[in-house]
């Protein structure tokens, strides 16, 4: 009886993704056995913060400081490169661009299995937040929520092996797709074919197909290119930009530009791969075009 | 002559082991270190299934494998099918397991577990990615290893407070 009502709720979970109540019901339950977990950890750290001697805090502030200034001056030729950008965009006559929003949440200090690189945090349904919504923090993508409970979530990070997210390299505007290998640390792009242009060091940004992630935001780092003749494609490694392991503030963005975010709900990851393959497709073809000239 | 053995009154001991099976299963630990750590709550379950099956069983094993999937985060059903299988196969054993010296139970123990840690990877297997690693046995031999003293605790908070 038990197998089987397992097995039942095990196929809905999957596929159909209608045991959100349950899967709400059961977060409240143990949500204070997390925090029991949670608290003295983040308690010892805010006593280290505490406790830190006046000169570290001397030293800390003048670096901050230092970096605010660097900020400020990329922040004033910002503008006018964004200024510049409108004007060129009313020009084209192109769709304005989107704007997005973020809220600041809390990674909870518990583990999780560690086959799967998920992560829970803070900040839930009753804070707006919803499936596969897009998770950042202040370096680069993280990933994106897999379940909104009422008061927490779970996020499934870049690497996990099961994810996939639409990239481009910055340099080229080559669109391809990233996959996690299920080591923190390591991407892996399986689709760029041998001829391909990618360098090591390439900047790889968020594509914004596929409508989970928002266009423009730093995904990773090449760092490996391995071509061999025999191989339809190109091994391509990369590294993620944002901090997946020590980080404990995330940022989830809304996108301004929908009407209702919840209408995304419907995606799952293995959508967003289908949408985002014709394109993929396209690209690769031209590109071989190309080579064969 | 009191016997104060109303079912209920005994279910919270019971119940604060589950809590600290599952503390001790999502207490952060290094990169490294996190491979190692045993199934808490499948011992847990495991112990009580030996040594009170007429309080603990499959049901039992069921709701608390689900908490155990919300907690750590997996496919919701993996933890309560393999706990249900393990919690019938500990109580249709339980009358030899029960006087087996503490070796053998921890054999018993282990068979348990990875037949646990194998129905996970099949259930892994039809939804996604498996781990292709033996690491993923691990847990199963170090919560083995462990079973003797974990068996040792669990029976001093027994007779402490006489559940029968």
């Amino acid at each position: 009886m038990a197998v089987i009502l397992s097995i039942t709720i095990m196929v809905f979970d999957h596929h159909h993704r209608q045991t959100s109540a349950v899967r709400s019901g059961l977060s409240v339950l143990i949500y204070p056995v997390q925090y029991l977990v949670h608290l003295p950890i983040r308690g010892s750290e805010w006593l280290v913060e505490n406790l830190s001697s006046r000169s570290t805090l001397a030293e800390e502030n003048k670096t901050l400081k230092a970096e605010i200034l660097q900020l400020r001056v990329n922040q004033q030729t910002t503008l006018a490169v964004e200024q510049e950008n409108l004007r060129l965009r009313a020009l084209l006559d192109s769709a304005k661009k989107i704007e997005e929003r973020v809220l600041a949440a809390e990674l909870l200090r518990v583990d999780m299995d560690p086959y799967q690189h998920q992560v829970r945090i803070n900040k839930g349904y009753s804070d707006g937040v919803f499936s596969n919504q897009a998770i950042i923090d202040a370096y680069g993508v993280v990933g994106q929520v897999t379940h909104a409970n009422t008061i927490s979530s779970d996020v499934m990070l870049i690497t996990d092996p099961s994810h996939a997210i639409p990239v481009q390299i910055n340099r080229s505007n080559l669109r391809t797709i990233a996959v996690g290998t299920g080591h923190v640390n390591r991407l892996y792009l399986p689709y760029l074919p041998n001829n391909t242009t990618v360098k090591i060091g390439d900047l790889l940004v968020t594509s914004g197909l596929g409508g989970i992630f928002p266009p423009g935001y730093p995904v990773g780092t090449i760092t490996g290119i391995e071509q061999s003749p025999g191989q339809p494609f190109a091994k391509v490694l990369a590294t993620p930009i944002a901090h997946l392991e020590n980080t404990r503030e995330l940022l989830l963005v809304w996108r301004e530009d929908l009407e209702d975010p919840r209408d995304l709900e419907d995606f799952s990851p293995e959508d967003d791969i289908e949408l985002s393959l014709p394109k993929l497709n396209l690209d690769m073809e031209s590109l071989q075009n190309e080579g064969s000239k | 002559m009191m016997h104060p053995q109303s079912g209920r009154s005994k279910l919270k001991p019971i119940i604060a082991t589950f809590v600290i099976a599952l503390i001790l299963s999502i207490i952060p630990l290094s990169e490294d270190l996190r491979f190692f750590r045993p199934d808490w709550v499948a011992l847990c379950l495991i112990y009580w299934c030996i040594f009170l099956p007429n309080r603990i069983g499959v049901f039992s094993g069921w709701a608390v494998g689900l908490v155990t999937d919300e907690i750590t985060g997996s496919l919701l059903g993996q933890h309560a099918l393999a706990f249900s299988v393990i919690a019938f196969i500990s109580i249709q054993l339980q009358h030899r397991t029960r006087h087996y010296p503490a070796w053998q139970q921890a054999l018993n123990v282990l068979t348990l577990l990875i037949l646990h840690r194998l129905l996970m990877h099949w259930i892994l297997g039809i939804t996604g990615f498996p781990p292709n690693t033996l690491l993923y046995m691990l847990p199963a031999i170090i919560g083995a290893l462990i079973w003797p003293l974990f068996a040792n605790v669990m029976t001093n908070v027994r007779q402490r407070y006489s559940i029968r």
